[in-house]
């Protein structure tokens, strides 16, 4: 089999999740694109390992380990990623990432009126619900 | 080690020249097709307004990927791949989107506004990304013919006679997942019991009339509770 195939898989799948991580909105949804793009890591680290332990000699077959490594680290991942999800909606009631925005500098001019006041409303009411 | 990799890389570039690309191999079909399928799922994942429906096209995209790993003769990857991702990932995946939202039906805010730069950026990355990897593994071979790359037996030896240190790393790095997980869903059962006391006084005075959009839904989700 060419190499070709599964590197051009891997960096399609890659830009998709590329493409997810960007332009979703909800939480759960960008992990998701994590995992695409993780899983495409994956396959380029099999078939390269693949490649390479039938050309050389003496590899260690990092490629694969290296592989099972990435899968459990994406499984822990997952978990404590739901985790923080989870809270976050308790806390606010909503998983929208736009919605989250408490960091955010709004600057001096405050050009976007509306987000500040946003941002201020919630901060009030996060008060309140902690000195409650 | 390099001369070995030099008399390799001739020997695969004269394999390579014997097999072009307009006489793809029964193998290289299989891969392209089943290619095709996981592609098609990742991007119906990343596109689709219905919640639910992304993690189940997700789950085309891992299987698929598990197929591509068997037909890459990396069998224990595969499995590893099925159980783990498919398994409980997945569920994991489902269980998150439902105790978030229920999504019944379509959800219309679930791309936000700069899809259109990101389909920019991934676009720009795809075409970087294949040019570069078409151009430099044009010639590349795998050989898949004799005993399988990724049989068990040579993940395990791998496993546990080069790599032992960062796999006993690894079953630390897990139960320090484990332990955070359970620590950050207890801190919140633990606040609990102070946000619910809070929202007979919340409405009154310090809630502004601004955040209007945001307040019923999260004191109906207190009253619910």
């Amino acid at each position: 089999m060419h190499l070709a195939y599964p590197a051009v898989l891997s960096a399609l799948l890659f830009c998709t999740g590329l493409y997810g991580v960007l332009a979703r909105r909800n939480a759960i949804l960008v992990l998701m694109s994590v995992e695409l793009m993780l899983n495409a890591v994956n396959l380029n680290l099999v078939a390269f390992d693949v490649w390479l332990s039938k050309t050389a000699q003496d590899t260690l077959h990092s490629g694969q380990a290296l592989t099972l490594f990435t899968i459990a680290i994406a499984a822990a991942e997952v978990g404590i990623g739901l985790a923080i999800v989870l809270a976050v909606y308790r806390n606010r009631g909503t998983s929208d990432i736009d919605k989250l925005r408490d960091t955010a500098e709004t600057g001096d001019g405050s050009d976007d009126g509306h987000d500040a006041s946003e941002s201020a409303a919630s901060t009030t009411a996060e008060k309140a619900e902690a000195t409650a | 080690m390099s001369l070995a990799a030099v008399a390799a890389s001739t020997a695969t570039t004269t394999a390579a020249e014997t097999n072009g690309f307009l006489s793809p191999t029964g193998v290289e079909i299989a891969f392209l097709l089943v290619g095709l399928v996981t592609l098609g799922g990742a991007v119906v994942t990343v596109t689709t307004k219905q919640l639910v429906h992304a993690a189940l096209w997700l789950v085309v995209t891992l299987g698929g990927l598990a197929v591509e790993y068997l037909l890459l003769t990396a069998e224990f990857i595969a499995w590893v791949q099925v159980l783990i991702y498919v398994g409980s990932v997945v569920v994991l995946l489902l269980f998150g989107l439902m105790l978030t939202k229920a999504p019944i039906g379509r959800s219309p805010d679930a791309d936000s506004g700069n899809r259109w730069a990101a389909l920019a950026v991934a676009i720009a990355a795809a075409t970087a990304l294949v040019w570069v990897v078409v151009d430099a593994f044009r010639t590349t071979w795998i050989d898949l013919d004799g005993a399988a790359a990724g049989s068990t037996e040579a993940n395990g030896k791998a496993l546990f006679q080069n790599w032992v240190l960062p796999f006993e790393a690894l079953s630390v790095l897990l139960l320090a997942a484990l332990v955070g997980a359970i620590v950050l869903s207890r801190k919140a059962a633990a606040a609990r019991p102070t946000g619910s006391a809070a929202p007979g006084k919340q409405p009154s005075g310090t809630a502004p009339a601004t955040s209007s959009d945001e307040q019923p839904s999260r004191q109906g989700k207190e009253g619910a509770r």
